[in-house]
């Protein structure tokens, strides 16, 4: 049976966009691909056209003067639909109103921006590098696609380039009173051979910004309040089947199926097919499938992960960082032994945290169709990208890249979780089985919990000492934990004159899967420095934003958010009875410090966050609500993982399953309010979206150590740990 | 295969489901009406929130044979013809979602009580919709936009 993919779906239709418009379409293309005109009343020709040029387009515009923008970036709910277009409309001088955006193809070589590697291209939405990265990219793309209006008014009015000006859609020259909307120079577009580069000169001068900086709505937004906005999981597309898995308890344990036979003969059951860690199956609707995966009989295999009990590795953990041996070295500065050898008094605390879980609300899932002769396939999946744009899925299929189309749809959360793509090439392999037929795999919630990939439990062992004048002199940061950078992450303390400083990583295994988790190591690894410095004040008797204040000498911009949110808190004014406030710095591209106001009820042991405040360096800020947004968010997912969220495992097996035993923060439970000041700055911008997040331990922690004395060191403070500290 | 009509958003849809489906796969998979949706199937989360003879309910634990007595379901796409309830704008207004998956089970949540009670207080709107999750960490303007809305509704009558 063959079937086509439904047109309906969004994203799929920018060959449909042109056809349906009359007029032309300016394709501008980027890394060094020189822009291509296209007359859309000759559709043949479109069709050629698009075939060669298809994805070398930042912009389309029509003679209506509406205006299409392709966004490179992943949307998961960090407003990158609407941040990158608006950067790009902003140096392109479009009207916004005039606007639509659409996710771009996934092809890295046209739609990269710069990663780790200086000069590579990336399409990947990862470590809040979205806007930092994109923003010379479509500075650039936005200021040629003006170029090309330029040069075209130019040549039909036979006036100098240098005479004109561009206006909200508009090109006018001044000298002879004449403007034309941008939508009018379409019939007379003319293409240079080349186009000027614009990486030094010729951009914007941020003072006349129009766009960036404003509050501009988001351009999603409307879609999400009326239930169009479409996910993966909405896909429907012709003689759809449904996939699921069954994935073992033990991680890496192989199944053994004991009654395929029943399963085939179970209602609307198309297929079973084995995983060398799963059983999946395959039906003609979800429910069928759903009842074939309780009705499975698996014998299952031990693998590494057995034996392994969560809660009882912390003696483990201890006794690695009390071993002589060192780690691998993150970072050093001077010399942390002589410094403690010589020291007026040394500190040494240890710090802990268990095992979080993404929870991200769309459970994982993907749709994907496998042609006939398993030489092309289409995927429709939310994901963060990665290395690969094309997800693996060519490496699985053994077919070329260019024969795997992926429409990116709208990520239920992405948090880190999204840009892991196991479940792509779960969806692949059930896709390949049943080609053309097109596969919607769908994990459970149980599924999602129970086959998670964590943050990493992990256990940081700081040491610090000071001398005679009370000067902090040594900072020694010992890691244990499984995941290399997923645990260290976060621990260089870049923004604090300590002049002898040594961070190091030492190795734990227990076979458990693991992956990046909103702001990764910055989580575990920034409550452990941040508490640390509080204890040292409160031992010293020195206000904690005096500390920092001192150790920021020589960091003006983080000096100026510690100094802001002090002022906003009103930091030296006592709390009502009750309450007390909590400072905590964090760097994670973009600065911030925030302060919380906590109250704690000792019948109970539950701790109530009531205020927060951040001030923040970003550099500049594209869409200032949006980041306050990120902000809020960030902070309340915070107090969610610090005050209630916890993975365990007995004997290798995750023992939480869903929302009922993996609590989440809920409405009732939030701050009055999480108030941001966005410090002015003409640097370039950097990520703001995990910036938030990794403030909100220290900051309770040394709010709760201000007001009763006591300290909290293990993540998260559940209500027994808190009755365990404020009993100790 | 059984054929279960049922009432939405004032609109009689026949399903050929087997008895004791779950309503939600029903409106999502077999109807087409993906706005509800799924995201821990045991009633926790809320995300499913849809109204059933007014009343805010999670469709993933309602059985469809139970549903195809003439009950009135409505939907997000059933909320309002344009996108345009006064929830959705303030909504808007707001700029509440983030990823947005949780929202129109919010929003569905929230259109139930603001039927009942167009002024609710603070603390009553916190209490109404603490049955809703919502893992961005939107909250403060779920609260600010019903907020919004009930100002708005309450302006207009």
């Amino acid at each position: 049976m063959k079937t086509t993919p439904s047109y309906s779906v969004k994203n799929v239709s920018r060959r449909q966009f042109l056809k349906s418009s009359s007029g032309v379409a300016l394709l501008i293309g980027a890394s060094g691909l020189l822009p291509h005109l296209i007359s859309c009343k000759d559709s043949k020709k479109v069709r050629e056209q698009l075939k060669k040029h298809e994805l070398t387009a930042w912009v389309q515009i029509t003679e209506d003067g509406q205006i299409t923008i392709y966004n490179p970036a992943a949307e998961m709910g960090q407003g990158s639909m609407t941040a990158l277009p608006l950067v790009f409309a902003e140096e392109m001088d479009a009207d916004w109103s005039k606007v639509n955006v659409e996710f771009s193809p996934q092809e890295s070589d046209i739609y990269g921006s710069e990663g780790w590697v200086p000069g590579s291209k990336l399409m990947f939405t990862v470590g809040s590098r979205t806007t930092k990265s994109y923003y010379p990219v479509m500075r650039k793309a936005g200021a040629q696609a003006r170029y090309v209006l330029l040069l075209s008014v130019a040549n039909q009015w036979k006036v100098p380039i240098g005479e004109l000006t561009t206006m909200d859609s508009y090109v006018i020259h001044e000298n002879s009173d004449r403007k034309i909307s941008y939508g009018d120079v379409v019939p007379y577009l003319t293409m240079p051979g080349t186009l000027p580069d614009f990486n030094a000169t010729g951009l914007k001068n941020p003072k006349d910004f129009r766009l960036i900086g404003s509050n501009i709505p988001r351009t999603e937004i409307p879609e999400k309040v009326n239930g169009s906005a479409q996910f993966a999981i909405d896909i429907r597309l012709p003689d759809m089947v449904y996939g699921v898995l069954e994935r073992g308890e033990l991680n890496g344990a192989k199944p053994s199926l004991k009654n395929e036979a029943e399963i085939l003969g179970m209602d609307g059951v198309l297929k079973v097919v084995p995983f060398n860690y799963a059983i999946g199956i395959i039906a003609i609707t979800l429910e069928g499938a759903l009842n074939a995966k309780k009705s499975l009989k698996i014998d299952w295999s031990d693998a590494q992960a057995k034996g392994f009990n969560s809660q009882e590795i912390y003696p483990t953990y201890i006794k690695i960082a009390s071993d002589n041996k060192k780690g691998e070295t993150v970072n050093e500065i001077g010399n942390v032994d002589r410094a403690m050898k010589t020291a007026a008094k040394t500190y040494e605390v240890d710090f802990k945290n268990d095992y979080v879980y993404h929870a991200q609300m769309e459970p994982l899932n993907a749709v994907m169709q496998v042609a006939e002769d398993l030489k092309s396939a289409e995927i429709w999946v939310g994901s963060q990208q990665g290395p690969d744009t094309k997800l693996g899925i060519p490496d699985l299929l053994g077919i070329p890249h260019e024969a795997v189309k992926v429409h990116l749809q709208y990520l239920g959360g992405g948090f880190g979780r999204r840009s892991m793509n196991d479940f792509v090439l779960e969806c692949g392999t059930l896709a390949r089985e049943m080609a053309p037929l097109p596969v919607k795999l769908v994990w459970t919630r149980e599924d999602d919990v129970t086959y998670g990939a964590f943050r990493p439990l992990s256990l940081q062992r700081l040491k610090a000492c000071i001398d005679a004048e009370g000067k902090l002199t040594g900072f020694n940061h010992c890691v244990v934990g499984d995941g290399g950078n997923l645990v260290a992450s976060g621990a260089r303390n870049d923004h604090y004159n300590i002049p002898n400083q040594l961070v190091e990583w030492r190795e734990a295994s227990h076979g458990i899967r693991l992956k990046h988790w909103r702001s990764v190591g910055h989580g575990p690894n920034k409550f452990a420095i941040e508490s640390m410095l509080d204890e040292i004040a409160y031992d010293q008797n020195i206000d904690p934003v005096e500390l920092r204040k001192t150790l920021m000498a020589k960091s003006p911009r983080a000096l100026a958010t510690l100094e802001k949110a002090a002022e906003m808190a009103e930091w030296k004014v006592p709390s009502p009875e009750g309450r007390a406030k909590g400072v905590a710095f964090v760097e994670h591209g973009s600065l911030g410090t925030g302060i919380c106001e906590i109250s704690v009820d000792h019948n109970t042991g539950n701790i109530k966050v009531h205020r927060f405040w951040i001030a923040l360096d970003a550099g500049v800020v594209v869409q200032p609500d949006n980041v306050r947004a990120q902000m809020e968010g960030g902070v309340i997912m915070g107090i969610s993982s610090v005050l209630k969220e916890q993975i365990t495992l007995v004997d290798g097996k995750v023992q939480q399953s869903n929302y009922h035993d993996y609590n989440l923060l809920r409405i009732q439970e939030v701050p009055d309010s999480v108030e941001t000041t966005i410090i002015p700055s003409a640097e370039h911008p950097e990520g703001v979206g995990e910036t938030a997040t990794p403030m909100v331990a220290s900051a309770i922690a040394n709010a709760f150590l201000k007001l009763t004395g006591k300290r909290l060191r293990h993540l998260p403070f559940s209500r027994e740990r808190v009755l365990e500290a404020l009993n100790s | 295969m059984p054929t279960y009509t049922l009432n939405i958003n004032n609109t009689s849809y026949d399903a050929d489901v087997a008895e004791g489906t779950s309503l939600l796969w029903v409106l999502r998979e077999h109807l087409g009406l993906t706005g509800t949706k799924y995201s821990c199937g045991i009633a926790q989360c809320g995300t499913c929130t849809i109204h059933v003879d007014d009343n805010p309910v999670r469709a993933c634990i309602l059985q469809v044979e139970n549903l195809a007595n003439g009950q009135k379901i409505r939907t997000i796409e059933g909320l309002s013809e344009k996108g345009d309830h006064p929830l959705q704008e303030a909504w808007i207004a707001a700029q509440a979602p983030q990823c947005g998956y949780c929202q129109p089970g919010q929003i569905m949540q929230a259109a139930a009580l603001l039927d009942k009670n167009p002024t609710p207080t603070r603390e009553e709107i916190k209490s109404h919709m603490n049955s809703i999750l919502c893992r961005c960490g939107t909250y403060l303007r779920v609260i600010k936009a019903v907020e919004l809305a009930s100002e708005t509704k309450s302006q207009a009558t």
